[in-house]
């Protein structure tokens, strides 16, 4: 077991866990942080999807000994940002979730996209979305509330 | 038979004049030169052939594909996840190569990890649009074209193979996700270097297309 200072949502933390451990279960289990899910547990499926050091991030495969200093944002804390606010009034306008297992994962994914292109084409958005699955295809709610969110940033 | 006729006779019946020996020596020299030549290149193609062993293998060739994806295993299979290239080799904005794969390999959770984890640029796809493996003689074309291999000469090719993080990656690629270690190339990295000192001293040449 090993000690690690995290910066989580801007607040600075500590946990202490074998060096292997996911940086998911280290927010679940740990810091009892449960808004980011765990999917697929191999990268496959994007619920993971957390922002490390500003990149979008699947934590379930991220060791917490290679998270190395950088700050670490998850749905709890995206509101924070001015884009990540806007992504969140979209997807609520416009009633994106149904079960809502995968919709953390699709906005902190959705987010991120947006902070690096903020009017997207249909093809940036279905390539950088592409990899965030929903079991209850909720693609053109997800799909249109980013395009509402775009149409809300300069 | 006229005088003019067995002056003629008498040339020709002399020619090729009389050889000295430094004359002999030079035709010697000449020959054995050709000769180290031809071993040269023989020994610089073999070389490479060994090279090519190494560039082929999923370990390396996995990013080196002609599609806007990567694959991934010993099979080459797609890469999951809806993984595409982007502009620069590196995804695209959020779906990146380092949205998983980290500086080291990540053994716990069986994603490979190297500094800069990108694909190849297309100008060095070592395989055509279904996924097929090019002849070494094309892959060879394309590791000595300048401009198509980022303007790197013989020195710059060797240093590439020695130092790059991505191929030293591809001689230590840790465990899958189910627990196992990836398999090697070939060659070992000394090995790999070796070869691709002996081929870039041989001038580095290419087999023939066949």
């Amino acid at each position: 077991m090993e000690t690690y200072q995290l910066t989580v949502n801007g607040q600075p933390m500590e946990v202490t866990v074998d060096s292997g451990t996911p940086l998911l279960w280290v927010l679940r289990d740990e810091l009892k942080m449960t808004g980011t899910k765990y999917g697929c547990g191999i990268a496959a499926c994007g619920a993971c999807t957390v922002h490390l050091g500003g990149i979008p991030t699947r934590s379930c495969v991220v060791p917490i000994s290679l998270v190395r200093g950088r700050p670490v944002v998850t749905i709890e804390g995206v509101r924070r940002d001015p884009v990540g606010r806007v992504v969140q009034d979209a997807w609520v306008s416009h009633d994106v979730v149904q079960c809502g297992y995968c919709q953390s994962g699709q906005i902190m994914t959705a987010v991120a996209l947006l902070k690096a292109i903020p009017k997207p084409t249909d093809a940036d958005v279905e390539q950088s979305m592409g990899g965030n699955l929903c079991r209850c295809a909720t693609y053109v709610r997800i799909r249109e509330a980013i395009r509402i969110a775009s149409g809300e940033l300069k | 038979m006229t005088a003019l006729q067995r002056m003629a006779f008498v040339f020709l019946l002399a020619w090729p004049p009389n050889r000295t020996a430094s004359d002999h020596a030079a035709r010697d020299h000449g020959t054995s030169a050709r000769a180290a030549s031809r071993s040269a290149q023989t020994e610089g193609v073999a070389a490479w052939g060994q090279i090519y062993s190494v560039l082929t293998h999923p370990r390396c060739i996995n990013c080196h594909t002609a599609t806007i994806y990567p694959q991934q295993g010993d099979d080459r299979h797609r890469h999951f996840a809806n993984v595409v290239r982007g502009v620069e080799g590196k995804g695209v904005a959020a779906l990146q190569c380092v949205s998983c794969h980290q500086q080291v390999n990540a053994d716990t959770t069986g994603v490979p990890g190297a500094s800069g984890w990108h694909l190849a640029p297309l100008s060095m796809r070592w395989q055509d649009g279904d996924d097929r493996i090019l002849s070494s003689a094309e892959v060879c074309k394309a590791v000595t074209d300048r401009s198509r291999n980022n303007g790197l000469d013989g020195p710059g090719l060797l240093k590439h193979h020695s130092e790059e993080p991505l191929v030293l990656w591809a001689f230590e690629p840790g465990r899958g996700t189910d627990g196992r270690p990836r398999t090697l190339p070939p060659l070992t990295h000394d090995q790999f270097v070796d070869a691709t000192r002996r081929w870039v001293d041989a001038g580095m040449p290419c087999p023939k297309a066949p």
